[in-house]
C-alpha cells in the first residue's frame, strides 16, 4: 500500500476500534501512524456500534508545514467511522489535550440535542483528561462527517468521515468505496488569520485587478472604457470583484484525504469496476470544484441522502457538504481527481489507478471567477447602472425574468394558495450599518446556476435544481410559518451576521415543536455561504415538489434568494450557522431553540 | 412589447404579494430579534467569539528623505486596540530634521464605528517635539470613502481656544498585486498663527508623497517615494522670515510595516 514519505504523524496512543467486525481494522492498524495514513480514504470493512477515540495533540507535517494540531487518533483527517442504520452507536471520546476542551459534532446526523456536540448548546464540552460518551440511535444512512466544535480545532485538523450503511442492501454499493475528504492545511494559526482579516480584508488575496491585468480585462469587456466603468463601479461600492475567497492558496495547501497534491493520494480500481467516491468538504474556508477528467460522474447522494442519479462532469462542493458519486473507469490507466478551490489559487489532487504509483495528467486551473452585479443582488444589471436608470426593455423575458425573485417567490406562494394562512417573520431589508455593507435590491433565484466561475465552462456541472430525492419527503405538510433571514456582512471590517447583526447582538430563533417552517435566505453579501442547521433536515425547495432533496448544508449563492423547509421535530438548542469557519466565529451564527 | 410583458409580470407579482400578505405582515419582525430573556448557554459557554478584541499597529511611513544638505527622517503610524465598535487609537508622526524634531504630533483617541466604512474619533492631541508643546482636543472621522480613498478629517481645539484641522487622504493604486503606487497627502489648517511652531493662519502646511511599495509580505513593504513637505500661505512667510527652508521636494525611501 502506498505510504507517503512526507507524513510523520507522531502517534502515541492508539485505542482505535473495538467491537464487532473490527478485527480486520485492528490488524491493519497494528502498525502505528503510517498505517493509518496509508489507509486514509478506505472505508472500514465493517460497521461497528462502539468506538473509542482519543483527541490529542500530535506533530503533523504536510507540505513542509509543521503543526501540532488537536486531532483524532493522531491523524489528519481522523479515522473514518462506519455505522449501520438502526444501531445505537456508542462513541467514547477521550480528551488527551493538556489544557483545552474539545468536542465532536456529528455533522448532519439526526440525534438528541444533548448528543450534538456543540459546547454551550448541547453540553459543556469535554474537559482535558475526561471521556464523554456519545450514544444515540442511528436513523439514517449515507456519507457524513464529524468535526470539533471547540475553538479553532476543526480548522487545524480535527475532523473525519462517517459512513452509515443502510439497513437494506445499498442500491449504490460498488466494488470499490472510497471516502474523499477535502480540506486545507496551513501553519498560520486560525486566530492569526482572523486577526489579519480584521486589519486588512484582502490580506490573502493576490489575484486582484491591477494595472497589469487591465489590458486583459479590456479585451474581455470589449473596450477599455467598459473595463474602466466596471472597475469604477466596484471601487465606488468599496468592494472587489475579485473577492472570491477570504483565505487562499497563498497559505493553504489543499488536501485530499490528508494528502498534499504532490503526495498523490491513490485509490485503486480494476478497469470496468464501479467505484463509489464519497466526497466530503471538511475544509474551513474553501469551496472546491471537483472533476475527474475523462470520466463521467454519476451523483447519487447529496448530504447523505439518495437522489435520482445525475450524470455530471463537475460539481461544486461547499464547505461541509457531501456528495457521493459513482464512476466506472473502463480503461487500464490512471485518472486524476482534481478539486480546484473556487478562487483557483490551488487544488487538491488524488489519483485513481489500476496500480499504485501511477499518475495521470493534472489539468491546469480554470480562470478565477469574477463577481458580477448578480452577486451584488442587482439581478442582471450592468455595472454602473443605477436602479432608476435601468432599462427594463433590455431584459430577456424568458430567462432573466424567470429567475427573478418576484416571479419565483410568488409562484411558490401561489402553489400553496389553498393552505392555511402563513405567519411571516420578515425582518425587512437589512440596514446599512457597521455590520452590513450591501443590500441585495433584486435577489434572484440561482438554484439553476452551478455557481460563479462554473457557468458556460463547456462541462456539465451539477446545480441545485437537479437534486431530486429518490423518495418523497416524510413530512408533506405545507409550512405554517416563513422565516426570512438576510445573510449580511461587512467585508471591509470583516464582520458577519444575519439581518445586519452578529450573533452577540441577536436573540435565538424559536421554533415550536413539530412546526413546519419555510426558511428564506436572502444573501446580501457577495460571497457564497454554506448554511448549516444542526439536528433538523433542510429540505430545499428547488422545484422537485414532494421529492425535494434533504440537505444539512445549503450553499446560499451571492445575491440570491433560496427557500427550504424544516420540520422542527427534535427539541433542544441547535446551532445554525455559516460553515465558513471565520464567518461563523465572527457572527454568522444563531441559536435555534425547538420547544 | 418586452416592456409590456414586464409590467404584466410586475402586476402579477404585486397581486400575488397582496394575496398572501397577512394582516400585520407589513410590520417587520425578525425571527432572530434581540431578546430580553438571554439564552441560558450550558456552562455559560458562548458558541462563538464575535466580540473579541484585536490589536494592530501600522507604520505607513518610516522613511529617509534624501537631501545633499542633510536628510530628514520621518515616521507616521498608528495603532489600535479594541472590538469591532470600540477602539483605543494611537496616532503618531514626526520629522527629524538636522537633529531637530519637527511636526511631532501624537494623538490618543477613542474610536467608535458608526457606519459601514467610517469611524468617529475623539480624544487629545499633543504636539510634542523640539518646539513649544501644544495640546488640543480632537474630534474627527476616519474611514474609506467612495472609490476606496482612505480619508481622515479631524478638527482640533487648543487649550488656548484656537482651532485647527487636519485633512489626510491616500489611495492604493495596484500596479500588480504586490507593487502598489500610493499617492498620499496631509494638510493642516489653523485659525491663528503660532510662529514659534511655524504655524500660519489658514492653510499652513502640506506633507505629501507618491510612494511605490513592494509588498514582499503583506506586513513588510519597502518603498521608494517622492515626497514634498512645505509651508503655505502665511506660514510660508513666517518660515521665510525665520530663514528656514519653506518647502522641499525629496527623493525618499522607507518601509511600510504592520503587525
Amino acid at each position: 500500500m502506498f505510504i507517503p514519505s512526507r507524513i510523520r504523524g507522531g502517534l502515541t496512543r492508539r485505542r482505535f476500534v473495538t467491537g464487532l467486525g473490527a478485527g480486520g481494522m485492528m490488524a491493519a492498524l497494528s502498525r502505528p501512524a503510517r498505517a493509518s495514513r496509508a489507509i486514509s480514504g478506505m472505508v472500514p470493512p465493517a460497521s461497528s456500534a462502539v468506538w473509542n477515540m482519543t483527541v490529542s495533540r500530535n506533530r503533523v507535517e504536510i507540505d513542509r508545514k509543521v503543526l501540532h494540531p488537536a486531532c483524532m487518533e493522531g491523524s489528519v483527517p481522523g479515522p473514518i467511522l462506519r455505522w449501520r442504520q438502526g444501531d445505537t452507536v456508542t462513541i467514547n471520546v477521550t480528551n488527551a489535550l493538556r489544557d483545552e476542551d474539545t468536542s465532536i459534532h456529528w455533522h448532519g446526523i439526526r440525534l438528541p440535542a444533548n448528543m450534538d456536540g456543540v459546547p454551550g448548546l448541547s453540553f459543556t464540552g469535554i474537559p482535558p483528561g475526561e471521556t464523554f460518551t456519545y450514544r444515540f440511535p442511528v436513523s439514517q444512512s449515507g456519507t457524513y462527517w464529524y468535526h470539533s466544535h471547540s475553538g479553532m480545532q476543526e480548522a487545524q485538523g480535527l475532523y473525519g468521515g462517517i459512513v452509515i450503511d443502510p439497513p437494506r442492501p445499498d442500491p449504490n454499493a460498488c466494488e470499490r468505496d472510497y471516502v474523499i475528504l477535502l480540506s486545507e492545511w496551513t501553519d498560520v494559526s486560525p486566530m492569526d488569520i482572523m486577526s489579519n482579516l480584521k486589519m486588512q480584508d484582502d490580506y490573502y488575496v493576490f489575484r486582484q485587478r491591477t494595472a497589469a491585468s487591465f489590458p486583459r480585462e479590456a479585451r474581455a469587456a470589449g473596450s477599455a472604457m467598459a473595463a474602466l466603468r466596471d472597475r469604477l463601479a466596484w471601487s465606488r461600492m468599496r468592494m472587489a470583484a475579485t473577492d472570491i475567497a477570504d483565505v487562499t492558496g497563498i497559505i493553504y495547501t489543499y488536501l485530499l484525504n490528508g494528502h498534499a497534491p504532490d503526495m498523490n493520494w491513490t485509490g485503486l480500481f480494476r478497469p470496468g469496476e464501479r467505484v463509489r467516491l464519497r466526497f466530503i468538504n471538511g475544509s474551513s474556508m474553501t469551496f472546491f470544484d471537483v472533476r475527474i477528467p475523462g470520466l463521467e460522474m454519476l451523483v447519487v447522494q447529496a448530504d447523505g441522502n439518495d437522489i435520482e442519479p445525475v450524470p455530471v462532469d463537475e460539481f461544486r462542493i461547499g464547505v461541509a457538504e457531501t456528495y457521493d458519486v459513482i464512476i466506472q473507469p473502463k480503461e487500464d490507466r490512471a485518472y486524476s481527481i482534481f478539486a480546484q478551490s473556487e478562487d483557483r489559487t490551488g487544488h487538491a489532487r488524488g489519483t485513481l489507478a489500476p496500480r499504485a504509483g501511477m499518475v495521470a495528467p493534472v489539468p491546469p486551473m480554470d480562470p478565477r471567477p469574477v463577481r458580477t452585479m448578480i452577486d451584488m443582488g442587482m439581478g442582471d444589471m450592468k455595472p454602473g447602472e443605477s436602479m432608476k436608470g435601468m432599462d427594463m426593455s433590455d431584459m430577456k423575458p424568458d430567462d432573466d425574468m424567470a429567475g427573478m425573485d418576484m416571479g419565483d417567490m410568488d409562484m411558490s406562494h401561489m402553489a400553496h394558495a389553498d393552505t392555511p394562512p402563513m405567519e411571516v417573520d420578515d425582518p425587512g431589508p437589512p440596514p446599512l450599518n457597521v455590520e452590513n455593507q450591501n443590500v441585495a435590491k433584486m435577489p434572484v433565484d440561482r438554484l439553476g446556476s452551478p455557481g460563479d466561475g462554473l457557468e458556460h465552462n463547456g462541462r456539465r456541472v451539477l446545480n441545485y435544481r437537479q437534486l431530486r430525492a429518490l423518495r418523497p419527503g416524510v413530512d408533506q405538510r405545507p409550512p405554517t410559518r416563513e422565516i426570512i433571514l438576510h445573510l449580511t456582512g461587512n467585508m471591509e471590517r470583516y464582520i458577519w451576521g444575519f439581518n445586519g447583526r452578529k450573533f452577540s447582538e441577536s436573540g435565538p430563533i424559536r421554533l415550536r415543536r413539530n412546526e413546519r417552517v419555510r426558511f428564506t435566505l436572502i444573501n446580501d453579501t457577495m460571497m457564497e455561504h454554506p448554511i448549516h442547521l444542526h439536528g433538523l433536515w433542510s429540505e430545499l425547495e428547488n422545484g422537485q415538489g414532494a421529492y425535494r432533496p434533504y440537505k444539512h448544508t445549503l450553499i446560499s449563492q451571492p445575491g440570491s434568494r433560496m427557500n427550504y423547509l424544516v420540520t422542527a421535530d427534535v427539541p433542544g438548542m441547535w446551532a445554525y450557522h455559516c460553515h465558513l469557519m471565520l464567518h461563523m466565529e465572527l457572527g454568522m451564527f444563531r441559536t435555534v431553540i425547538v420547544s | 412589447m418586452r416592456r409590456v410583458f414586464f409590467l404584466a409580470l410586475l402586476l402579477l407579482a404585486g397581486t400575488g404579494q397582496a394575496a398572501h400578505a397577512q394582516p400585520g405582515s407589513t410590520t417587520y419582525h425578525a425571527a432572530d430579534a434581540p431578546s430580553s430573556t438571554p439564552v441560558a448557554y450550558l456552562g455559560g459557554m458562548r458558541p462563538v467569539m464575535d466580540q473579541a478584541s484585536y490589536f494592530h499597529g501600522i507604520l505607513d511611513q518610516l522613511e529617509g528623505r534624501y537631501d545633499p544638505g542633510g536628510s530628514d527622517f520621518r515616521w507616521d503610524g498608528e495603532a489600535w486596540y479594541g472590538t469591532d465598535y470600540n477602539r483605543v487609537w494611537l496616532k503618531t508622526e514626526g520629522t527629524l530634521e538636522r537633529g531637530r524634531l519637527h511636526d511631532g504630533d501624537h494623538e490618543l483617541l477613542y474610536s467608535r464605528a458608526v457606519s459601514p466604512y467610517f469611524n468617529v474619533q475623539g480624544g487629545v492631541r499633543a504636539d510634542i517635539d523640539d518646539g513649544p508643546t501644544r495640546t488640543w482636543g480632537a474630534l474627527g472621522v476616519q474611514g474609506l470613502a467612495l472609490y476606496q480613498f482612505e480619508v481622515q478629517a479631524t478638527a482640533y481645539v487648543s487649550d488656548r481656544g484656537r482651532f485647527a484641522s487636519r485633512l489626510e487622504g491616500s489611495y492604493d493604486f495596484l500596479l500588480t498585486n504586490r507593487l502598489i503606487l500610493q499617492p498620499q497627502a496631509e494638510f493642516n489648517l489653523y485659525t491663528k498663527s503660532d510662529p514659534a511652531r511655524q504655524v500660519g493662519a489658514g492653510l499652513s502646511d502640506v506633507d505629501t508623497g507618491l510612494r511605490l511599495r513592494y509588498e514582499i509580505w503583506r506586513k513588510f513593504a519597502p518603498y521608494v517615494a517622492v515626497t514634498y513637505s512645505g509651508y503655505l500661505t502665511q506660514a510660508r512667510r513666517i518660515v521665510h522670515d525665520q530663514h528656514e527652508e519653506t518647502g522641499s521636494l525629496r527623493f525618499s525611501f522607507g518601509v511600510r510595516s504592520w503587525f
